[in-house]
């Protein structure tokens, strides 16, 4: 018997041993494949660039098929230049950020790389000294002509750009179920208090939570729309400028409507993505939803249809801002492969290349002249809502702060779940700001 | 491998001494062998420790390193931050309920098979295959099966107690406040306890079953035979399972993620440490967690490490 003890223990480390070996395997792969890069660049960097290496987290569903058709326009532009496309998986990036984190450190930049638009863009990266001011390029292709003027300074630090947008997509959207609203008489809702007495009179009904909400990060998402709601676009605004204190009477109102549309909310939030909690409005479980419009591919991914099996409006309180992110390409300081990587923002900022990526990842082209036989329903209203409404940043996706700040905002939100202290909240705020503002 | 080794050193330990010269020759190859692994060993490993500890006592903040000196400032601020006392208490609640479901699951297991049941080894794999999964898919099946959904919406464990008949079961599990985190500990105890099975199974063979004989002739019952001989002699194997499970509770990470996600309620000193740095890029901070986590599990582990070096240095 103790012979089969030692041998379970000698298999048991046989399998530990084949586990490290694996691990190192792919090691090595990366080391070489890095090394081997180093080589192609200084021998093809004399004649043009052969290649641009471009790092994104566009790995499934509509973003990689829209990087795809993206690819295409690139490969028909510029057939000399190789691409490759560095995507690591991973929900929203977090993985991905953490390898180009590690990648930038080490002196192995890729020639051009994905991240939100403005803040976290700037906040890393232009800090860290890391990219370049892409002023030039926006004036030799013509883009201050075509994308919002109200875009260019959230995506700017001190007049430099620092990133090409390829799409917008929209935070501020209330999402509801048309059957459960005209059931119980209830129009789409207009202000903060139309929303919660349409919420009281379907909680009156019988519906248990009448907000649909996932994980805490979406609780951030739903943080920021209900504080532009209730602090308006000059407001919301002011307090990543510093113009509006953390501390004041306005910031305490707008956390304690956010704390009061909580309690709409259902209890198992923290259990359900995005998605399941976009389902439970489809399903009529519950009539809102407040999410970015992602939340529309989903809907049609399941085969729900606009204004049939969901219908949609401003965030309460928020109509004529448009509060957005955007997913957008830089320019890396020490490119190995500068021409091209310049060759691939040329492409990331054409109408074309928009075009390509837009109607296939379900989000609207950052330039306002996109061809409008390309898009659904839903994304023309945004379309024209985009190019009329304000222009405010999101800060859940990267617009308004830099990445130590929403981090520090994230974990305010997520302790506030545990005790509903606005006034705890708002010193948490506070302090976020102070040591990260 | 393990067998070898052992049979080796009885060799080395019967040797002649006319035959000492060619050991000492092979010892020599020995080290040569060993020596890449314990080079990396030292780079990857203390190497790394000691870089995270000079970090931990540093302004780091951002993408560009920063090793200004701050003294202890990165520790007193950990020591009044609400998320890392969350951290603490969370993990306290995991160990005890993981350590103790564990051991009392194993030990009951294993008792059972030791009593001579049919088909022992059957039973023995079934109990010890949760423990070939990675925590992921373990997180990823019993995030299902704790689904805390009420009313209408019940799945998972919830609708099996409520088509039993057992309404007064149902419960939000992991999105239970305060104690949620100890619905994440029963899956660990779920994938652990057949581990600590076989520990303890190990431990039952060794006990001579001479050593129950004499107690039974001596008038023992059942009961008395393993309350008064048995038990006695599984205290190191309850040692050694303590510091293997206490240890591994310390770092959980992987089952969390995938369990619950990132969310402050069910937050762990190793999620804090891994979203503050990459995430917020405090790498100051994130260091120091990782050397708060380093420390309590060298608590752990050292004294063991000690008694176990001096007990084969005895033996």
């Amino acid at each position: 018997m103790k012979r089969t003890t030692l041998k379970f223990l000698g298999l048991l480390l046989v399998l530990a041993m084949v586990a490290a070996a694996c691990s190192s395997d792919s090691d090595d792969t990366t080391t070489t494949a890095a090394g081997g890069t180093d080589e192609t660049t200084t021998t093809a960097a004399a004649a043009t660039d052969s290649k641009v290496e471009v790092f994104s987290w566009w790995t499934g569903g509509g973003e990689a098929a829209g990087l795809d058709a993206m690819i295409v326009v690139f490969n028909a532009a510029y057939p000399n230049i190789e691409f490759v496309n560095s995507a690591v998986a991973g929900g929203a990036g977090t993985n991905a950020r953490a390898v180009l984190a590690s990648r930038l450190q080490a002196n192995d930049p890729p020639d051009s790389w994905q991240g939100h638009a403005g803040q976290e863009l700037i906040g890393t990266y232009v800090a860290a000294d890391q990219i370049e001011p892409l002023n030039f390029l926006y004036e030799e292709m013509g883009w201050l002509e075509v994308m919002p003027e109200t875009l260019i300074p959230l995506i700017s630090k001190d007049g430099n750009i620092y990133s090409v947008p390829v799409n917008i997509h929209r935070s501020n959207v209330l999402w509801a179920n048309p059957t459960v609203l005209s059931d119980a008489g209830i129009d789409m809702p207009t202000t903060l208090d139309e929303f919660y007495t349409a919420m009281d009179a379907l909680k009156e009904g019988g519906m248990e939570a009448p907000l649909a909400m996932g994980e805490q990060w979406t609780t951030l998402h739903l943080f920021e729309t209900i504080m532009l709601a209730s602090m308006g676009p000059a407001g919301w605004e002011g307090l990543w400028d510093g113009s509006v204190a953390w501390d004041s009477a306005e910031v305490t109102a707008g956390l304690e409507d956010f704390a009061k549309i909580l309690t709409y909310t259902n209890a198992d939030a923290a259990a359900l993505a995005w998605q399941d909690a976009g389902q439970l409005v489809l399903d009529g479980s519950s009539a809102f939803n407040i999410m970015g419009d992602w939340q529309e591919g989903f809907f049609r991914e399941v085969g729900s249809e606009p204004q049939t099996g969901y219908t949609w409006a401003a965030v309460p309180g928020t109509d004529g801002n448009f509060q957005f992110l955007s997913d957008s390409f830089v320019l890396a300081k020490s490119a190995p492969d500068r021409d091209a990587a310049i060759a691939w923002l040329t492409v990331a900022g054409s109408l074309e290349g928009q075009d390509a990526f837009n109607p296939v990842k379900g989000s609207i082209p950052a330039r306002s002249d996109g061809d409008r036989s390309l898009y659904g329903e839903y994304l023309l209203s945004a379309m024209d809502d985009w190019a009329s409404d304000t222009v405010v940043g999101s800060l859940t996706h990267g617009v308004v702060a830099n990445d130590s700040w929403k981090s520090e905002i994230d974990t305010a939100v997520g302790l506030f779940l545990l005790d509903y202290d606005v006034a705890a909240l708002q010193e948490g705020l506070v302090a976020a700001a102070e040591a990260s503002g | 491998m393990t067998a070898s080794v052992v049979a080796e050193t009885e060799i080395l330990a019967s040797a002649k001494s006319p035959k000492r010269k060619r050991f000492r020759m092979e010892n020599w190859w020995g080290v040569i062998w060993v020596l890449p692994s314990l080079l990396a060993v030292m780079l990857f490993v203390y190497g790394f420790i000691i870089w995270t500890a000079r970090v931990s006592v540093s302004a780091w903040k951002g993408l560009t390193p920063d090793y200004t000196y701050v003294g202890a400032e990165n520790f007193v601020n950990l020591a009044s931050d609400r998320r890392f006392h969350i951290d603490i208490t969370n993990t306290i609640i995991f160990t005890i309920v993981f350590v103790l479901g564990c051991l009392l699951i194993g030990l009951g297991l294993a008792l059972l098979l030791d009593k001579g049941i049919r088909a022992e080894g059957f039973y023995r794999s079934l109990f010890l295959f949760p423990m070939a999964i990675s925590f992921i898919v373990t997180g990823v099946v019993w995030r299902w099966l704790m689904n805390p959904a009420q009313g209408d919406r019940l799945s998972g464990l919830n609708l099996l107690f409520h088509n039993l008949g057992l309404d007064f079961l149902i419960n939000r599990w992991y999105a239970t406040p305060t104690w949620g985190i100890a619905a994440v500990a029963i899956a660990a105890v779920w994938q652990m306890s057949g581990y600590t099975m076989a520990l303890y199974l190990a431990g039952l063979r060794a006990v001579p079953e001479a050593l129950r004989e004499a107690a039974r002739v001596d008038g023992a019952s059942e009961f008395q035979v393993y309350r008064r001989v048995v038990m006695p002699l599984l205290w190191p194997v309850t040692l050694s399972a303590v510091i293997i499970l206490g240890h591994s509770s310390l770092k959980v990470f992987d089952l969390i993620i995938a369990m619950v996600g990132k969310q402050v309620a069910l937050d762990v000193p190793a999620i804090y440490m891994w979203t503050t740095t990459f995430d917020g890029f405090f790498f100051g901070r994130g260091a120091a967690i990782g050397m708060v986590l380093l420390v309590s599990v060298a608590v752990l582990v050292i004294p063991y490490l000690w008694y176990s070096l001096r007990q084969d240095s005895e033996g």
